[in-house]
């Protein structure tokens, strides 16, 4: 643990503290009133050990530490203090105990939202509105004698019941739950997994595979016809870093570790995966397999099928993994590619072996303000074409960009905010950006620190053909910071009659604008026309930048009140949203995956053969449904 | 009534229209001067990125459209890829407007005193320009207004500057570009020129419909068109072109712009100042080349009084929502959208659906005045041939008769309300002075009795007042034509069966789809409105699987048979000339001249009453309808026109089942 090596000697030591803080960069709050720290090199930080560096493994109780009806820590939410200002709790992430002042504006003048109009949710989980479960007791008594841990207690099993789709938050802040799993096992190790796998064929029992719990397809949802008993397949307590590579720089890992424990296990030993999905405190890597997970800084360390170098994986048919670790095999179809993104149904995955690189020597973020939305998108359409991608280069929309303004912290000094005065008048007046049209990309630059400046300086080159202006460091890491929060942001939203959520596509460069475009209008429209009293807000940003195209991530919120069915009419608006998404020649998904949110488009992407295809590996891998989710297919 | 249940969802008197305004009221009390140079500050597209015409042309040029087909085009003719550049520079420098505000003001001043003279008002639907307003705010719109006249596109921008929208870029024929001054002025006022055929000539249709498309995406100005195609002749509405509709959708369907709003324009004119020019047109009298000495020539018109003209605005068509569920977007995901492809079977069917919609709606909100239902009756009078004219008192109850059932069939009938009847019919005469005589309290068409000249060409001098005339009844087909092709179902399947009447209907309708805008698969929705009006109105009683006339009907649907009496005579005399007369080496080009003298000899001889089949348009347009069915073949012959094959057998049998002297299956049977 980092908190333990504080002093330590080694080398190795010393850059897991930086690695540390780095993390801490866009996840923790500022050390000793020092923001920006991240802006400069990375030194060693002696300074005290940090709540955050404590014991932080999952718990079996996940809700000792956790919402069970909300986004991540208890400890941490938005809320409105007396004063009526937006204030951050807890004391995780860098926004942590910090008052935002511009956030209540910005909630009243987007959505129309007002303090007075509040919407709470149902304080405590009501045990008695929880079906008692439907054990299979034979498969209970084999279970026992194994020594497995599992539960059946009805926090355990409603906790594992969702994940963060706006519906299922919905419904449970109304204190209202459906189909439940009937319980919950923990196996330690992947001969925990087989034996278990085995029992539920024996006994012919649905198993669903849970790791964060993050999902946003409705992939953790309990089928409503499913009759046999359903048991929820914790992988968390498989958590342990087995082995480092150091000759091939591999690692092998346990797929129920989450993202944050992985990176801090390995920042320890000087590496890192690079693998930065935005849900990475939470979410897992057999998680991260099982959707194809993306991280943030793919332009790198690549997506999660660049990172795989071998799998295991139980399913009822037996243990699937290849004889080697070849870095590349011309075996036939990858196997690996029914593993990854089979979304639970095929088995669960237990142990992945993973690249890792030495940590950086040093990062930087950056941002670059763009008159309007298409000069950015040109802009990073150039990057990309001349292949010089940041770790993490990302446009926001005006509205997002705005959004982002919002969340600004109090400033301490008169200084700072006269600062960002000049800095505001610079832009609007003297350059002619509309402050309405304006949009801004934010960057992280890693590497060596000489080829970092070098990459900084050919990207800010190009930046500037497009009209693009260097925005500070400071901006960048807060867009990024964004990403941390905005899923806490939500709660607080909902507390206020507000709902909203994000999803994404990937799409080919020429489309991009007329997508952002399309996807944008298409919903205030349906909005209107399903009767939503207020404007939404409907806004995007692209995320990552491929070859060949990008991935888009829209966020969509409204104000509800005055409806009487709010998450029906969201269900229906993101519908539609997708249908666009589509017609413009978008993706499905990039990366969050199908589960059953999106199952009903699958063979119209796929086409019809494709279906069989997919369909006759798990008719062969899985004859008897016992990975019973129905996502996919 | 069940029926009325079902269908009351439809009933044309619950359509809601606006009032009219009329524009010309102020500009007779105001300075025209300081109306023609006033402050002009349109709204515009809420997205517009570009604004200067030069900008424009070399967006078009630089797109990738083009340089993708300059490439091909280079590639296939060998020609260095410059000097395609080049050419496609050119084509775009003869197609292009220049619109100039300066232009536009100079008309606005002309126009003022010219319409002040020749007409009594023009007439639009503020509401309807409200609307326009707010769509052209919101998505890029094209304007599509019906076309009767020269005037119409010079009249429309006149409108738009009056109220302040944006002036539109209005597609024109090539051959305004003779008038050399006028053409160079309607340039500058907005009008880009398009050859009439351009059909192998890729480099040519990338350029045009690059233009458009860009214009329309950028949002530079609204697109209008004629859906038409043409003047319309007759009045009639003409079954509509289809190659800039797809150009303007083309831009939603692949994503490049969130919607495109289309605005169907209704202009009506109380009295249509080409109207011999037409009749004569249609009798063999080729059009005369647009001249600027020959627009002199056409100041005469200025000293006559031609009404007034009403400009409905109809309610803007989203095109998003009329492919909702129709057209699969993805269709276009697997190619890049820059390279030309052929649109799919999907696509021209919904093309083609669309722009019958928006023909319909076009229709149905032309006003019509009473002077159209006059000309009706006494068309109808003629050729029940009542000597000496019908008494002005007996007309004036016909005329309010055909005034309550056209106003339940739905048309937009502008009748002074506050007016007798007989004040009315007198008024609407004498506007039409040219066209009918009163002598004795008698009313009767001005047919020239006297003349001098053979039999032949007395009898074209009355076809021009016939088929003068006919247009003015036409104008108001499309309100009795559902109703009409019942009527005449039931009087042709002389029976009362209601599945017989529908197989007649449905053979009616299916031979006169080229002469009538009927939109295509719509057969039982269209029986459907024909049986709910003619219960509505009284006419008829549909028990169960009868179709009964009953004791009041028989007036409307006498009426409504004699209107369709001409052209179905007409047709019948096409396919005897056909039968009888048709040679083997029978070519398009000699098909109009034969069948017309065929026709006259008829005429002559007194075995045909209608001198409105000496119309090319029928005529054009039953051989139309015969190639559709398959009874006449064209073969294309070598280097020569193309020769027309008639099948003898199935015209007579089509020709018969016309007359009624086939029941409908036989007609069926025949065509296999």
């Amino acid at each position: 643990m980092a908190s333990n090596s504080s002093g330590g000697g080694s080398d190795r030591q010393r850059t897991a503290q930086q690695r540390l803080s780095i993390i801490a960069g866009h996840l923790q709050r500022p050390v000793d009133g020092n923001p920006a720290i991240l802006a400069e090199e990375c030194k060693a930080q002696e300074s005290k050990p940090d709540a955050s560096s404590e014991e932080r493994r999952v718990p079996r109780r996940r809700q000792e530490i956790m919402k069970w009806n909300g986004w991540g820590y208890s400890d941490s939410r938005f809320l409105f203090n007396k004063k009526g200002q937006a204030e951050f709790t807890g004391k995780r992430y860098r926004l942590s105990g910090m008052i935002i002042p511009g956030l209540k504006d910005w909630m009243e003048g987007t959505f129309g939202a007002s303090l007075q109009h509040k919407a709470p949710a149902t304080p405590i989980l009501n045990s008695n509105a929880i079906q008692p479960p439907n054990l299979h007791e034979a498969f209970v008594e084999e279970l026992k004698s194994t020594g497995i841990p599992f539960s059946h207690d009805a926090e355990d099993r409603v906790f594992r019941a969702h994940g963060h789709c706006l519906h299922e938050i919905f419904a449970l802040r109304e204190g209202k739950f459906g189909r439940v799993p009937d319980m919950v096992v923990w196996p330690n190790c992947h001969n925990d997994v087989v034996k278990i796998v085995e029992l539920a064929c024996k006994h012919n029992v649905c198993l669903i595979p849970y790791g964060g719990g993050t999902s946003v397809s409705s992939a953790l949802e309990c089928p409503h016809e499913e009759t046999r008993s359903i048991v929820s397949l914790d992988t968390s307590q498989m958590n342990r870093i087995l082995w480092i590579d150091e000759k091939n720089l591999t690692v092998h890992v346990e797929a129920g570790i989450v993202g944050q424990d992985l990176e801090r296990l390995l920042n320890e030993s000087g590496y890192c995966t690079g693998h930065e999905p935005d849900s990475m405190e939470f979410s897992s890597l057999g998680g991260w397999v099982a959707t194809r997970a993306s991280g943030m800084k793919k332009n790198i360390y690549g997506n999660i099928e660049d990172l795989v170098v071998h799998i295991k994986m139980v399913t009822p048919r037996g243990v699937i993994e290849k004889s080697c670790m070849g870095p590349r095999m011309s075996t036939g179809p990858d196997v690996h590619h029914f593993i990854m993104g089979s979304e639970g149904t095929l088995g669960v995955v237990t142990e992945v072996t993973m690249k890792i690189r030495p940590m950086p020597e040093y990062q930087k973020y950056g941002s670059v303000v763009f008159p309007n939305f298409e000069q950015g998108v040109a802009c990073l359409r150039e990057v990309a074409r001349q292949r010089c991608a940041p770790a993490s280069i990302r446009l926001m929309d005006n509205e997002q960009f705005k959004f982002g303004h919002a969340l600004k912290p109090q400033v301490s000094s008169i200084f700072t905010s006269f600062l960002d005065g000049l800095k505001k008048l610079y832009i609007t007046k003297f350059k002619g950006f509309d402050p309405n049209r304006l949009c801004v990309a934010t960057l992280l630059f890693e590497g060596d620190r000489e080829k970092v400046l070098q990459h900084e300086k050919q990207v800010y080159d190009i930046a500037a053909k497009f009209g693009g202006l260097a925005a500070g460091e400071d901006n960048g890491q807060r867009g990024y910071m964004l990403t941390f929060v905005i899923a806490y942001l939500r709660d607080l939203g909902m507390d206020y009659y507000v709902i909203g959520e994000s999803f994404e596509t990937s799409v080919p460069w020429d489309r991009v604008l007329d997508i952002c475009r399309n996807v944008k209008a298409r919903i205030v429209r349906e909005c209107k026309e399903k009767g939503v009293q207020f404007p939404p807000l409907s806004t995007c940003r692209v995320t990552q930048t491929y070859d060949a195209g990008a991935c888009v991530y829209f966020y969509f919120a409204f104000n509800y009140r005055g409806l009487s069915d709010p998450v029906h009419v969201y269900e229906q608006v993101e519908h539609a949203a997708r249908e666009e998404i589509l017609a413009n020649g978008g993706s499905l998904s990039h990366h969050h995956g199908v589960g059953k949110l999106r199952k009903e488009w699958m063979r119209d992407t796929i086409s019809n053969v494709g279906m069989g295809m997919l369909k006759s590996v798990k008719d062969y891998v899985d004859p008897n449904n016992i990975f019973g989710n129905r996502n996919l297919l | 009534m069940a029926q009325e249940a079902v269908y009351s969802h439809r009933d044309p008197m619950l359509k809601k229209r606006d009032d009219f305004e009329d524009i010309l009221e102020e500009r007779r009390n105001s300075s025209d001067l300081r109306y023609a140079l006033r402050c002009y500050t349109p709204v515009v597209y809420k997205e517009l990125t570009l604004c200067k015409s030069g900008e424009l042309r070399d967006l078009v040029l630089q797109s990738d459209h083009l340089r993708y087909v300059i490439t091909q085009v280079s590639k296939e003719t060998g020609a260095d890829a410059d000097e395609v550049q080049g050419e496609a520079s050119a084509i775009l420098e003869e197609m292009a407007h220049c619109l100039q505000l300066s232009t536009v003001r100079f008309f606005a001043f002309t126009l003022t005193k010219i319409f002040k003279t020749l007409f009594r008002s023009i007439c639009v639907n503020e509401e309807g320009i409200q609307r326009l307003q707010q769509a052209i705010h919101e998505h890029p719109v094209v304007l599509l207004p019906s076309h009767r006249s020269y005037m119409d596109f010079l009249l429309m921008s006149y409108i738009l500057y009056t109220y302040d929208l944006a002036l539109p870029v209005i597609a024109a024929g090539m051959d305004f570009m003779g008038m050399k001054f006028v053409g160079e002025m309607l340039r500058m006022s907005g009008a880009f020129f398009i050859r009439r055929s351009f059909g192998g000539d890729k480099l040519y249709w990338a350029v045009f419909s690059e233009y458009v498309r860009t214009m329309l995406k950028t949002g530079f100005a609204p697109v209008e068109f004629f859906l038409e195609g043409t003047r319309s002749r007759t009045a009639k509405s003409l079954t509509p072109k289809l190659g800039l509709l797809n150009i303007v959708m083309d831009p939603f369907l692949k994503g490049e712009v969130f919607d495109v709003t289309l605005v169907p324009v209704s202009i009506s004119y109380e009295r249509i100042l080409e109207e011999s020019l037409y009749a004569r047109e249609l009798l063999g009298v080729p059009k005369p080349k647009e001249s600027t000495s020959g627009l002199f020539k056409a100041r005469k018109v200025l000293s006559e009084d031609y009404g007034s003209i009403h400009v409905y605005f109809g309610q803007p068509v989203s095109v998003r929502s009329l492919a909702e569920g129709r057209v699969n977007r993805c269709q276009f995901n697997l190619t890049p959208r820059h390279i030309p492809q052929r649109p799919g079977e999907e696509i021209n069917h919904f093309v083609n659906d669309s722009a019958f919609r928006l023909v319909r709606a076009q229709e149905e909100n032309m006003v019509l005045k009473p002077w159209v239902l006059l000309a009706s009756l006494l068309l109808q009078n003629h050729h029940h041939g009542q000597k000496g004219g019908t008494a002005l008192e007996e007309l004036t109850e016909q005329a309010v008769w055909l005034r309550d059932l056209s106003r339940q069939c739905g048309a937009f009938l502008h009748w002074p309300e506050h007016a007798p009847p007989s004040e009315v019919v007198s008024s609407s005469l004498s506007l039409h002075q040219g066209l009918v005589s009163i002598s004795e309290g008698r009313v009767q068409l001005a047919l020239e009795q006297g003349g001098q000249g053979g039999p032949e060409e007395k009898l074209l001098n009355q076809a021009v007042v016939v088929l003068s005339c006919a247009s003015y009844r036409n104008q108001a087909l499309h309100v009795f034509l559902r109703p009409a092709l019942l009527a005449l179902a039931i009087v042709t399947s002389s029976s009362n069966n209601r599945q017989e009447v529908y197989n007649s209907f449905s053979f009616l309708r299916n031979m006169f789809s080229n002469e009538f805008i009927l939109c295509p698969g719509a057969t039982v929705q269209d029986f459907e409105e024909a049986c709910y009006l003619l219960v509505k109105t009284g006419a008829l009683q549909i028990p169960q699987q009868e179709v009964l006339i009953t004791e009041r009907g028989h007036r409307t649907l006498a009426f409504l048979t004699s209107i369709l009496d001409p052209f179905l005579q007409g047709y019948q005399v096409v396919c005897r000339f056909l039968c009888e007369e048709a040679t083997e080496a029978l070519t398009d080009k000699q098909f109009v001249p034969a069948v017309r003298k065929f026709i006259i000899k008829h005429l002559l001889t007194g075995t045909l009453r209608y001198a409105e089949a000496l119309s090319s348009d029928l005529q054009k347009n039953s051989l139309a309808a015969l190639l559709r069915l398959g009874a006449v073949r064209r073969v294309k012959g070598g280097a020569e026109q193309g020769t027309l094959k008639v099948n003898k057998v199935m015209v007579n049998s089509l020709e018969d089942t016309l007359g009624g002297k086939l029941p409908t299956q036989k007609a069926a049977a025949a065509r296999l």
